[in-house]
């Protein structure tokens, strides 16, 4: 392959086969400095700004949805060209034909679209209806296969989250390929792949993968005509950096065309802009100020990607996210710091365009990271309140140094490998069935082994943990099914052609599963350990209550006797997923993450032995639970930080909240204790933490007059959120949390 | 040997350079009238812990130290438990931890002088700058802080004088010039903290049962 467009990159083994990663190694220009060198927004940027915060407000107004496209089923070509304001904009390209507007997506499930459409006083197209009489959507398929235990399950919220309605994501196509190569070389590639498995033995997986390579190369195809829609000719590849930011946001918005998955993550894309960006300085054709307008618009972009949720789904995950994660900075395999000028562009977006959810920028922190970008991190994080940060040293070891986060927490190698998202299981839940034997006492559903409710007086460490057990084993065995049964139907019917397109033919697959409810289970194994736990039981016999007597040690204090017990969790489960062979030889993981949904699962979880009551809310991912810290900032993060990321390794998501006067008295006190806590945290092997530095006075502000707080930004939980689009009880929920004031 | 304990603060961010584990030691001679911490006066209070045991938990806490943090000994006033103090000190000191101590200066003997050789600085709280007042406000006397600092100076410990600025106590441009004299007349002292009067302690004060000295004085703002 040669290209003018590659003129002044150096080549290397990505010239001679598709290889983005060899292509950054060879052409990146480290930066080691301050932020002196940023720019700020660009009137042009500023004007753009203006409209899309009119549209915003307007949607706000709404109801949370500006408009939708009831009678086009969303895909690549479906709909004309929109733009927000054709003349000014650098980066073109909208999911309908008009900006904010949202498309519908029935593949996942019609129910779904129906439902949505419905929820913002729409009704979905009677076409489009009858189109998905005679179209299996992949709801229809899971139905179909689920077992009357499955449904139990998930009935009674022992499993739950499931992506069996709508599209599965968490699936994060190599979208700099197009910028790189262009779609042309992309398809020859994939159709070489083809023609070789062909020549092949052609039995279930080598047949289904060639039909799969059949579609990948029509959307890429189609990705094309889209952009042809929109006046570019992409089959070569970008020549500049405004090409290559286009190139790449096409592949993007195609896929957010193509697919409504839960989170639809971007990869890791700035240091390879910078590329582009070093090249188009050093040859004159680009300024700083223009730089930095290029990635404001780049990113502008981004805010504006919506998808069509019901209610229920808003439950689950509160305030319209969409998680188009971008991975910022971490460092080379070889030692080098992949932090680049862009690094600090692409966070400097949050000063430009102002504080805001998407993207959901995360920094690959290591302590090796250059001074000035991790000051300018830590600076970013107490004035915005969005960015995240994920341990780059114990992902790098396991996934290299070109991965990306999906979602929250969930690495992969970029383009090599995908994966199957599996929601989570809900431990406090399994604990009080495994004590009630098969009964769930907040549904009355019988599901799992029948044994009746324990009959001691006093709970038995022993006895309940051999009871857990047994419950475990069952849980998890069929919790592999049902995921198998969920992504066997998700391949057949809503398969994703256009980000399988960006992958390597010839995928590792991961199989993520999850827990919800560690602090709650910790605590309350703790407190039948170490305290005397007496059951309250109904008029049925069955355990509704309990009444615990004595102090027992409390998860979130550095405390290694209910330390371990969060640990040991961690690592049986897994094991014990790993039992049952997954999908398509998928790898099983495990994450520790809630999203916003550790409401919902209090809301559906009795009262528990470590005296939460009935219905409240659980902590967050790996967080303690709520103001049961007693040690200060520290103890807290100490005691996530034991949790293994090697039993983990679909990431462990802790949300910590801060109030300035407790990281220092002056800025540059607190920028420098900010960097030191990361530094810490991360050296005792922790996975992931989102900071808020912030009061908790704001919070109640913004709850009482959130027509003041339009902008108001938090990380929740893996991602951040404009605090006005949580609903009331995610509001109160998060206004509860621990915030940190220790002086 | 085994010392009182009152509690922890695994983040200090105000009290010495750096991310600091903060140890509140049990036992207070004194009862400054602005004082945070009510809950360490009593001598016999607080969690009994071997020096062997809080330097295994400091252990915990070493990564968040950097190159600036460490551990700042606090209370109550560790003067009272010198010896104990000092087996700490001597423990973090052969592991490389910083040591900060906090106090007052109202006991000079030989275990504190053994403490202060095992000191990498002094948060030497100097509560006033006259001595009817000084006297009036805590319960010592203005020379024996000024003793205390005269031994800083021999054994060349940095310190930090510290002192709450109080409004109609010791707001004056006086007080702030004297307390300055004092700095600038020791080489040891390398700098010179006002802290703002903060009433976040009533609610102790409260739960207590004991009334704050202060409760009519506005905070700042």
């Amino acid at each position: 392959m040669e290209h003018n467009a590659w003129n002044g990159f150096v080549d290397g083994e990505w010239t001679t086969e598709i290889n983005v990663r060899n292509f950054i190694q060879m052409n990146y220009h480290a930066y080691h400095g301050d932020s002196g060198f940023l720019a700020g927004a660009t009137e042009r940027t500023k004007g753009l700004m203006e409209k899309l915060r009119a549209l915003q407000k307007l949607e706000t107004e709404r109801g949370g949805v500006l408009d939708i496209d009831t009678t086009t089923v969303s895909s690549l070509c479906n709909y004309q060209p929109g733009y927000l304001d054709k003349d000014n904009e650098l980066i073109v390209g909208l999911q309908t034909d008009a900006p904010l507007k949202r498309g519908v997506n029935p593949f996942g499930g019609i129910r779904m679209a129906r439902e949505a459409c419905a929820a913002y006083g729409y009704k979905l197209s009677d076409t489009i209806e009858e189109y998905f009489r005679y179209r299996t959507t992949h709801n229809d398929g899971v139905f179909r296969a689920y077992t009357p235990e499955m449904k139990a399950a998930r009935h009674c919220a022992l499993l739950t989250g499931l992506p069996d309605a709508y599209g599965r994501g968490r699936i994060i196509g190599d979208y700099r390929r197009v910028a790189l190569y262009g779609i042309d070389a992309l398809i020859a590639a994939k159709e070489q792949d083809k023609l070789d498995i062909g020549k092949g033995l052609m039995e279930t997986e080598t047949i289904r993968l060639t039909e799969e390579l059949f579609e990948q190369i029509a959307f890429l195809k189609k990705l094309k005509e889209m952009a042809a829609m929109y006046g570019y000719d992409i089959s070569e590849p970008a020549a500049n950096a405004r090409e290559a930011m286009q190139w790449t946001y096409f592949a993007y918005l195609a896929a957010n065309k193509e697919q409504n998955g839960a989170a639809m993550s971007l990869g890791r894309t700035s240091t390879f802009f910078d590329i582009y960006i070093e090249r188009d300085l050093a040859n004159g054709v680009l300024d700083e100020i223009g730089a930095q307008e290029l990635f404001d618009q780049f990113v502008m972009k981004l805010r504006m990607a919506r998808h069509l949720r019901t209610p229920d789904y808003n439950e689950l995950f509160g305030g319209d996210p969409m998680w188009i994660t971008e991975s910022v900075g971490g460092m080379g395999e070889n030692n080098r710091t992949l932090v680049t000028k862009s690094s600090f562009r692409i966070l400097n977006t949050l000063y430009t365009l102002g504080p805001a959810p998407e993207p959901n920028l995360t920094v690959l922190w290591s302590k090796r990271l250059p001074e000035g970008f991790k000051r300018f991190c830590a600076k970013v994080s107490a004035d915005t309140d969005s960015i995240q940060y994920e341990n780059d040293d114990l992902m790098r070891s396991r996934f290299g140094d070109d991965y990306a986060i999906a979602c929250c927490v969930s690495a992969m190698k970029v383009g090599k490998q995908m994966q199957f998202f599996g929601a989570r299981a809900n431990l406090a839940k399994l604990l009080l069935l495994a004590i009630n034997g098969g009964t769930d006492n907040v549904f009355g559903t019988q599901v799992g082994p029948q044994m009746g409710p324990m009959e001691d007086e006093i709970l038995d460490y022993n006895k309940v943990m051999e009871r857990f057990k047994l419950y475990r084993s069952w849980l998890c065995r069929l919790y592999v099914n049902t995921m198998n049964v969920i992504h066997y139907m998700h391949d057949k019917y809503a398969y994703e052609k256009t980000q399988m397109a960006l992958h390597d033919t010839n995928v590792e697959r991961l199989m993520a599963f999850g827990v919800a409810g560690l602090s709650v289970i910790a605590d309350s194994l703790s407190a039948i350990k170490y305290a005397q736990v007496k059951p309250i039981r109904n008029e049925d016999g069955l355990i509704v209550d309990f009444e615990t007597i004595g102090d027992f040690p409390k998860y979130g204090n550095d405390d290694d006797r209910v330390d371990v017990l969060a640990q040991d969790m961690l690592h049986e489960f897994i094991d014990e997923l790993k039992k049952t062979p997954a999908y398509r030889g998928a790898t099983h993981t495990l994450s520790v993450l809630t999203i916003t949904s550790n409401v919902m699962y209090g809301k559906k979880t009795g009262a528990t032995p470590d005296g939460r009551k009935k219905g409240e809310p659980f902590a967050p991912g790996a967080n303690p639970m709520h103001n049961r810290e007693t040690n200060g900032a520290l103890a807290s993060l100490n005691s996530v930080s034991k949790l293994s990321y090697s039993a983990c390794m679909d990431g462990i998501s802790n949300t910590f909240s801060i109030v300035p006067d407790a990281l220092g008295r002056s800025e540059d006190e607190r920028i420098s204790n900010l960097v030191m806590i990361l530094d810490g945290y991360f050296l005792n092997a922790a996975h992931h933490i989102n900071v808020n530095v912030m009061n908790r006075d704001t919070l109640l502000k913004a709850y009482e007059h959130p027509e003041d707080y339009p902008n108001l930004t938090i990380r929740v939980s893996g991602y951040a959120v404009n605090f006005c689009k949580l609903s009331r009880e995610q509001q109160r929920e998060v206004i509860l949390r621990t915030f940190h004031e220790a002086m | 040997m085994e010392g009182r304990v009152s509690s922890f603060q695994s983040l200090g961010t105000v009290d010495g350079p750096g991310v600091r584990y903060v140890i509140f030691l049990q036992g207070c001679p004194l009862r400054c009238k602005c004082c945070h911490n009510p809950e360490t006066w009593d001598m016999h209070g607080g969690t009994v812990y071997s020096a062997q045991q809080l330097v295994e938990r400091l252990e915990r806490y070493r990564n968040y130290f950097g190159e600036t943090g460490g551990v700042t000994l606090s209370g109550g006033e560790p003067l009272m438990q010198a010896a104990f103090a000092a087996e700490l000190f001597g423990l973090c000191r052969e592991r490389g931890i910083h040591t900060c101590l906090d106090t007052s200066g109202c006991v000079l003997n030989a275990d504190v002088e053994r403490l202060l050789d095992r000191t990498d600085l002094v948060l030497l709280d100097y509560k006033q700058t006259s001595e009817p007042l000084y006297h009036d406000f805590c319960g010592m006397h203005m020379a024996q802080a000024d003793a205390f600092l005269d031994v800083l100076e021999r054994k060349r410990i940095p310190t930090w004088l510290r002192q709450v600025i109080i409004p109609q106590i010791n707001d004056s441009e006086e007080n702030l010039e004297r307390l300055h004299a004092v700095a600038n007349a020791h080489c040891c002292v390398e700098k010179v903290e006002l802290l703002p009067f903060r009433k976040l302690c009533e609610t102790k004060y409260a739960a207590m049962g004991i009334p704050f000295p202060l409760a009519d004085i506005p905070e700042y703002r």
